[in-house]
């Protein structure tokens, strides 16, 4: 099979070079070889015809859940791959909360190479932070990252103990790799499922308060300070957390962190009616907390978008709405819901859209730079701006089958995902 | 009890009874009642909901006005009873029964606007049943217009009307209504 | 329409067509006043000497309680029986919800054996709305966790209206512990549809943020609830919340907001004192005034057997719907 592609007819969204126009790109042996307004077609190189699409450096998502091992009913690495393709993910972060948790270096190994075997989208596992993502004895980082970790956290559960975060933290500095916060203090959000605002009280149940982010976000951008170690704020959800990593930023901390589209997207209207689709942990908070992450984006506070991809089964999702588990399976909707949301509003480019989805989250998992520049490793994910598509559960690649976005129509999908050179089917 | 109204449109075809025949009907009803139970002892008037209640009061007060003697009347709503509700939907509204007295020993005198296929009958008679053992219970309609599906036949008929089952038998009475009048309609072909 | 109708408010002219009764949030005023229409007529046949009537006879009702409860699950039984219904009782502990199986699929096992409808008392807000989505029977609420008690709030308007002749422009207090209370959302849409002015009172810790924003006055001090009040609707306050850090102590509650008859003085010569039970005699209310000439709580259960039938009757009503032809 030849090893070179010619694709032809697409407008280049490239952050590195700041291009944003027509251009053809030629790939030889994995890499893009050349970029030019018009390159003309040539013996043995397949060609793909991109006129009217968008060619961005593919897609990384520092956060996904793909529930292997433990939950293979609600995905797999294998179901988890293909639904990152459709998703344009050229690379994602899988999470270590799994059955048994990831926090060893034979656990990354296996996953590690039970992705290499499906072989079609990069996966850098995130490792525990603490052993068993108990809280009690930090893992052996070492080990981890020599494994191929590109990050450590107990994501699902915050560390909350203080003095373990503050080591955290400090150990975490020779690695040069980020510890990754879920935020929330259990004490204010026990038995909580939705926010706490209006829908909550109307329809009585018990909610979870900004707070309960805000009071861990704070702690720890205080220990990142004190220590100087990287930390990585998971899933930011309200108005607060946001201002407090703005000026922590400000201070010269060493703090990045990501939001989740449906974060972007949606408020706490979307449990109306006790829809567990909409259940989510950190929950979908207010209007005004959902611009303000849209700010964040815009002003460069929130480095990146991560899905926090969370599949269930639907049997789990049918249950009445205290019982069932929070989470959103977005890798398929993502790119639709941020071209629908931001772009088409105009409140974000769509150079933005690549730094944020992924320049930013590649070089915080520690990948070498590459997208549609010269020398570049050939990642690419193209999109078709204008697909105005419907969103249909039942018809994932993943084997969750709930979205909060069913039925929606958005303007905005994935047609073509190229790794390493090659253009991948899942 | 008047037809249930129905979704097909129907036109008037003719006016069978004006106000000065109902009244009369009515006043020859009355005395029939008092004649065939020799007086008022131990009866008892029972309207159907809607209209033969109305009837029943006017009865009442002709009979009261005859004998010089109040006579007992009641409304009996026969909604819950109906051998049809399983096959309709949503379940029509139940009005109040209302009859203040004991039933039980009276001779009854059951009163209601129109006597068609007998089924509203069988029910307000499976409802007193209910209530009470009354000693007998006797039948006085306004109108009975024939097709009847269960053995029923009324005791005092204000007049009988011979119809098809294409057409509808209209009682109206001032009180629910604004006029008395009588009026049979037919199906709308048009 | 006949002269045997009761109502004093505006007559209601509404068809039920829903199913379910799952909350009073949803429903319009005129819907409301349908099933407060019916539940008055139905109140008479409690006082037929054959307290029964066939209405729903063949129908299968099933009580499907996972909360302890005597007073709503023999209401609602009382209201199936006098309508000629089939009804059986589940509660949770015995069910095979005890031993893992979801309430959906216990659900699906009683739908198979052809049931009409369910009656479900749940400690979790939504479970009927789950339930409702999946299932062909209708399904009542009896309660679900803190979000809505429909029949209560039904049969509280129905008291009031009894004894009061209408809810247009009358002021209603709620006492208590709100932020838990399903009696209390399902009374605020219940009494502000048809058109009562309403006051939430109870301590900043119990009265949830955002409930002003539901068309309802509040106030931490139940001396400006018992003022000017028509109605002072009491509610339970559990141990549970002491144990919470939510109240210091019931003492401390019943001292600050307990309703005794040195308080009520300052109430209307004929306010009307309510409360859905069980009370806790001498916390939220004093004996004497549970007992007193302004309590109307024995007519609230009386009430509650009536608007219980009259659901049944328009639910199994509607249910028919969606297997009628076009």
């Amino acid at each position: 099979m030849s090893t070179a592609l010619l694709i032809a007819g697409g407008v280049v969204v490239d952050p590195e070079s700041k291009r944003e126009t027509r251009g053809d790109l030629f790939i030889e042996a994995g890499r893009v070889v050349d970029v030019q307004p018009s390159i003309p077609a040539r013996n043995g190189a397949q060609l793909i015809d991109a006129s009217g699409k968008l060619i961005l450096p593919g897609f990384v998502d520092l956060h996904v859940h793909f529930r292997q091992p433990g939950r293979e009913d609600k995905e797999t690495v294998e179901s988890g791959s293909r639904a990152s393709v459709r998703g344009g993910y050229v690379a994602v972060c899988p999470m270590p909360n799994t059955d048994p948790v990831v926090d060893n270096g034979g656990a990354v190994q296996w996953v590690r190479e039970e992705a290499r075997r499906i072989g079609l989208v990069d996966v850098l596992p995130i490792g525990a932070l603490t052993k068993g993502q108990r809280g009690e004895e930090l893992t052996n980082f070492g080990e981890l990252f020599e494994s191929g970790c590109v990050g450590l956290s107990d994501d699902g559960k915050p560390l909350i103990n203080s003095l373990m975060m503050r080591r955290a933290l400090e150990y975490s500095k020779v690695f040069d790799r980020p510890i990754i916060q879920h935020a929330e203090d259990p004490a204010l959000s026990a038995g909580g499922c939705v926010h706490e605002g209006l829908p909550a009280t109307v329809l009585g149940l018990k909610g979870i308060p900004r707070e309960s982010e805000v009071v861990v976000v704070g702690r720890d951008l205080e220990l990142a300070e004190l220590t100087g170690g990287w930390l990585h704020v998971a899933h930011v959800s309200c108005a607060r957390s946001v201002e407090l990593i703005r000026q922590a930023k400000r201070r010269g901390v060493r703090v990045t962190c990501e939001v989740t589209p449906h974060h972007l997207a949606l408020t706490d209207d979307a449990i109306t009616g006790f829809n567990t689709d909409a259940k989510v942990n950190p929950p979908l908070r207010t209007d005004q907390d959902r611009r303000a992450l849209i700010e964040g984006l815009q002003d460069g506070t929130i480095d990146c978008i991560a899905t926090d991809h969370a599949p269930h089964t639907n049997w789990e999702k049918d249950g009445d709405f205290d019982s069932a588990p929070f989470g959103i399976a977005g890798l398929e909707t993502a790119l639709g819901v941020i071209a629908t949301t931001l772009v088409a509003p105009g409140l974000l480019s769509w150079r933005q859209v690549a730094e944020k989805m992924s320049t930013n989250p590649a070089r915080i998992a520690g990948l070498d730079a590459f997208g549609p520049s010269v020398g570049r490793e050939a990642n690419l994910t193209l999109i078709d701006p204008h697909a105005s598509w419907t969103v249909e559960p039942a018809r994932f690649l993943s084997k969750a089958r709930r979205s909060p976005f069913a039925g929606h129509t958005l303007t905005g999908k994935v047609v073509t995902v190229i790794r390493q050179g090659q253009v991948v089917t899942p | 009890m008047s037809d249930v109204p129905s979704l097909v449109p129907f036109r008037e075809k003719a006016k069978l009874l004006d106000a000065e025949a109902v009244r009369r009907a009515l006043v020859r009803i009355a005395h029939e009642i008092v004649e065939r139970n020799k007086g008022t002892d131990g009866l008892a008037l029972i309207g159907i909901c809607t209209r033969g209640a109305v009837l029943a009061k006017r009865i009442a007060e002709e009979i009261s006005a005859i004998e010089r003697q109040a006579i007992q009347v009641g409304a009996l709503d026969i909604t819950l009873y109906r051998d049809d509700l399983s096959r309709i939907a949503p379940n029509p509204i139940v009005q109040a029964t209302e009859i203040s007295f004991d039933i039980t020993d009276l001779r009854l005198v059951l009163i209601d606007d129109v006597l068609f296929t007998g089924r509203t009958v069988r029910a307000a008679l499976d409802a007193l049943t209910d209530l009470g053992r009354p000693r007998s219970i006797q039948l006085a309609v306004l109108i009975d217009r024939g097709h009847r599906e269960l053995p029923i036949r009324a005791d005092y008929v204000g007049k009988n009307v011979p119809t098809s089952v294409n057409e509808r038998v209209e009682v109206r009475l001032r009180e629910p209504d604004g006029r008395d009048e009588v009026v049979i309609e037919e199906r709308d072909a048009s | 329409m006949s002269d045997a109708v009761i109502t004093k408010d505006a007559p209601a002219t509404a068809q039920w067509t829903k199913k379910d009764l799952l909350g009073l949030r949803e429903l319009s005023a005129e819907e409301i006043r349908l099933l407060l229409t019916t539940a008055e007529s139905f109140r008479e046949i409690s006082l037929r000497p054959i307290k029964k009537v066939p209405a729903l006879r063949g129908k299968t009702i099933v009580n499907l309680f996972f909360e302890p409860s005597t007073r709503t699950r023999t209401s609602f039984e009382l209201a199936a029986k006098r309508l000629s219904a089939d009804l059986i009782n589940v509660s949770a502990s015995t069910s095979s919800i005890a031993k893992g199986e979801t309430i959906l699929d216990t659900i699906k096992n009683l739908e198979a054996m052809k049931v009409d409808i369910v009656v479900i008392r749940h400690a979790v807000a939504g479970v009927p709305h789950a339930i409702a989505r999946h299932a062909c029977a209708s399904v009542v609420n009896a309660g679900d966790g803190s979000h809505e008690h429909p029949t209560q709030a039904l049969l509280d308007l129905m008291t009031i209206q009894e004894k009061k002749g209408q809810i247009q422009g009358l002021r209603v207090s709620i006492i208590g512990d709100i932020a838990h209370s399903r009696v209390a959302r399902s009374n605020i849409w219940g009494l502000t549809k048809l058109g009562a002015s309403v006051m939430v009172c109870g301590p900043p810790t119990l009265v949830p943020p955002q409930i002003a924003e539901c068309g309802v006055r509040v106030s931490w001090d139940v001396r400006e609830a018992i003022r000017d009040a028509d109605v002072l609707m009491l509610l339970r306050i559990q141990h549970e919340r002491q144990e919470a850090a939510l109240v210091p102590s019931l003492r401390e509650y019943r001292q600050r907001y307990g309703i005794d008859t040195e308080r009520l003085k300052d109430a209307k010569p004929g306010v009307l004192i309510m409360h859905p039970g069980p009370i806790n005699r001498g916390v939220e209310l004093d004996s004497a005034v549970a007992d007193g000439p302004h309590s109307v709580i024995l007519d609230q259960v009386t009430n509650g057997l009536a608007v219980r039938m009259a659901t049944l009757y328009h639910v199994s009503g509607a249910a028919k719907l969606e297997g009628m032809e076009p």
